[in-house]
């Protein structure tokens, strides 16, 4: 980006000009594409979520209003609690025990490729899949309860959570191998010969030093966290209801993807709107996470 | 004392090697379970799921002869589409991102540099934002047919593949190209014969990428395309555990063991590429 500065720049002319004549071939049709499969849905549901609509030409500005009917909506307020647990409960569980996989593989010890074979394997099959081969695992262990994982909203939360956590240590593990095995040799033996015994090795060497990965898994974690939907779908659906009173209803296992999802495309199709409008909102969420997110942790990079 | 020490950290590791072990026996029980049930009569997969499949619930292949046809379609078209689809939208953007990367890096106005930021934008935007609106404009533009649908996917996921590209293209030597150029290449063979060689490792880290993600994404093409005809594997399976009234599991469990075997195949034959590329990937995301 700075390269037009630099000396170089001058001699870059000869690239440039004759690239430049082939847009049409180089630029114009990832930008099409990008148009129809990005820009133009994305801006088209920001405007739909403030107007009432059924389909995306008939529609009626409303203003604020989706937003005020999504915020008062309980279904949706339970599921961003039960996201934002969900999301906490496995960054913590996923990064601890794929860093501590991930250490144990760089210890030098026998058959360590195999491990990490296996640990990744189940990243290669899909989220829908994976939720009915747990669903399949889990009935099995409640049938003799007499219980079922979509009749329990505890196993629901906690089965999801082993699922997840099974699909993404493998996964986080071989972020954190990259950063072990870049943790400079000499650094580790100048700990030792000081007399460093192995946790203290390990908090102030080897941390400081895969602090990037951390912040990496970290971010990868929470945001998958926040945006699951196959697994939940396949896995518990949202299931057990709560039906109340009023003849609303609360899916006791539905995460705000799910909700979102069953707002569009539930039988009221008058909620559009507000399914549109629960969108925006689950977006700032996710991008804000993000951000906020890469700037704590690469502070901590700076300070480490 | 020091033979000692040595002999505890030559213990330590035999106990961590043999915990190891047991963690991964763990973590292939659940497919093995999937191989185990696939042989069991419907009824015995919920009553004695941890149980082998011996005299009367061992069904031998009836459960994928069965599945072949499960839920009135049939299973090979199921196959032949998520094939069709993965592989013409994972080359479709590895083609068209790469040259928009090498053109965005090498031409750099501020309008590169607007779609750069767009792309590292959409990175950071959830599917459920525009799904509906983005389901809607592949219908109206006839975007919804396994041989159309690779342009919304191009169009969804060129985020994180420019991204990739141009994190890449930045740190190739201008050099090369000039003496390419020098020499009488334009920039359509400059590109194919001399930058494009240089990108492979990156070129195999989004394929990866692209192939895991395409293959087994579900709710994109269960929106925009028309399932009653057309239904990629996750679509199929979903179908068929979701919506139908009496579920067999047994034939279920022969059709998720029929899709992963490949899976796993590709996996274990390609293993080294699709790790590196995982790392790369996720080193620059």
């Amino acid at each position: 980006m700075k390269r037009r500065r630099d000396p170089a720049a001058v001699n870059s002319d000869i690239i440039r000009r004759p690239i430049q004549r082939c847009a049409p071939i180089f630029l114009w049709p990832m930008v099409a594409a990008f148009c129809i499969g990005f820009i133009w849905p994305f801006a088209q549901g920001l405007f739909l979520s403030f107007t009432k609509f059924k389909t995306t030409s008939k529609w009626t500005w409303v203003g604020l209003d989706n937003y005020v009917k999504a915020l008062a909506d309980e279904s949706f307020r339970y599921s961003f609690g039960y996201t934002a647990l969900y999301a906490i409960v496995s960054v913590i569980l996923i990064n601890v025990l794929a860093f501590a996989v991930a250490y144990a593989l760089t210890q030098k010890i026998k058959g360590a490729n195999l491990f990490r074979t296996v640990f990744f394997m189940p990243n290669l099959i899909g989220g829908i899949v994976l939720g009915y081969i747990w669903s399949m695992i889990f009935d099995g262990l409640l049938s003799g309860y007499g219980k079922s994982i979509l009749t329990d909203s505890t196993w629901g939360f906690w089965g999801l959570v082993i699922l997840m956590c099974w699909q993404q240590i493998g996964y986080m593990m071989i972020i954190y191998i990259a950063g072990l095995q870049a943790v400079p040799e000499d650094m580790l033996e100048a700990a030792k010969i000081d007399g460093a015994n192995g946790w203290q090795t390990l908090f102030k060497v080897t941390i400081p030093n895969v602090m990037p990965s951390i912040t990496i898994c970290m971010f990868l974690t929470l945001s998958n966290g926040f945006k699951l939907f196959d697994q939940n779908l396949a896995l518990t659906g949202g299931y057990p209801y709560i039906i109340n009173p009023d003849g609303t209803s609360v899916h006791t296992t539905e995460m705000l993807a799910l909700n979102i999802y069953n707002t569009f495309y539930g039988q009221n199709t008058g909620a559009r709107g507000v399914a549109q409008a629960k969108a925006v909102l689950f977006f700032i969420l996710v991008a804000g996470l993000s951000i906020l997110q890469l700037r704590a942790t690469r502070d901590k990079e700076v300070a480490a | 004392m020091k033979d000692n020490a040595f002999k505890m950290a030559e213990y330590g590791k035999k106990a961590l090697t043999a915990f190891l072990a047991l963690i991964s026996i763990a973590y292939v029980f659940p497919v093995f379970m999937v191989v185990v049930n696939s042989f069991k009569e419907n009824t015995f997969v919920k009553t004695e799921t941890f149980a082998m499949p011996t005299g009367e619930s061992f069904v031998g292949w009836a459960n994928f002869i069965k599945g072949m046809t499960f839920g009135g379609y049939p299973f090979v078209n199921s196959v032949m589409y998520s094939v069709v689809i993965t592989v013409l939208s994972t080359a479709l953007i590895i083609v068209v991102t790469s040259m928009a990367a090498w053109y965005i890096t090498r031409v750099d106005t501020d309008f590169c540099r607007a779609v750069y930021y767009l792309c590292v934008f959409s990175m950071v935007v959830p599917f459920q934002m525009l799904m509906f609106t983005l389901s809607k404009t592949a219908d109206n533009l006839g975007f919804n047919t396994p041989w159309t649908i690779p342009v919304i996917y191009l169009g969804f996921g060129a985020g994180l593949a420019v991204f990739m590209f141009v994190g890449f293209v930045k740190g190739i030597p201008l050099d090369i190209e000039e003496a390419a150029s020098i020499d009488g290449c334009g920039p359509l063979r400059t590109f194919f014969s001399v930058v494009l060689p240089m990108m492979k490792p990156t070129l195999v880290s989004v394929t990866i990428l692209e192939m895991m993600w395409v293959w087994n994404d579900y709710l994109l093409p269960y929106l925009v395309l028309d399932i009653t005809e057309y239904r990629t594997l996750p679509i199929h399976i979903q179908y068929l555990k979701g919506s139908y009234g009496t579920v067999d599991l047994g034939a279920t469990m022969a059709l998720i063991l029929l899709s992963i075997i490949p899976v796993i195949i590709f996996y274990l034959a390609c293993q080294k590429h699709i790790i590196k590329g995982v790392a790369a990937g996720a080193v620059k995301g």
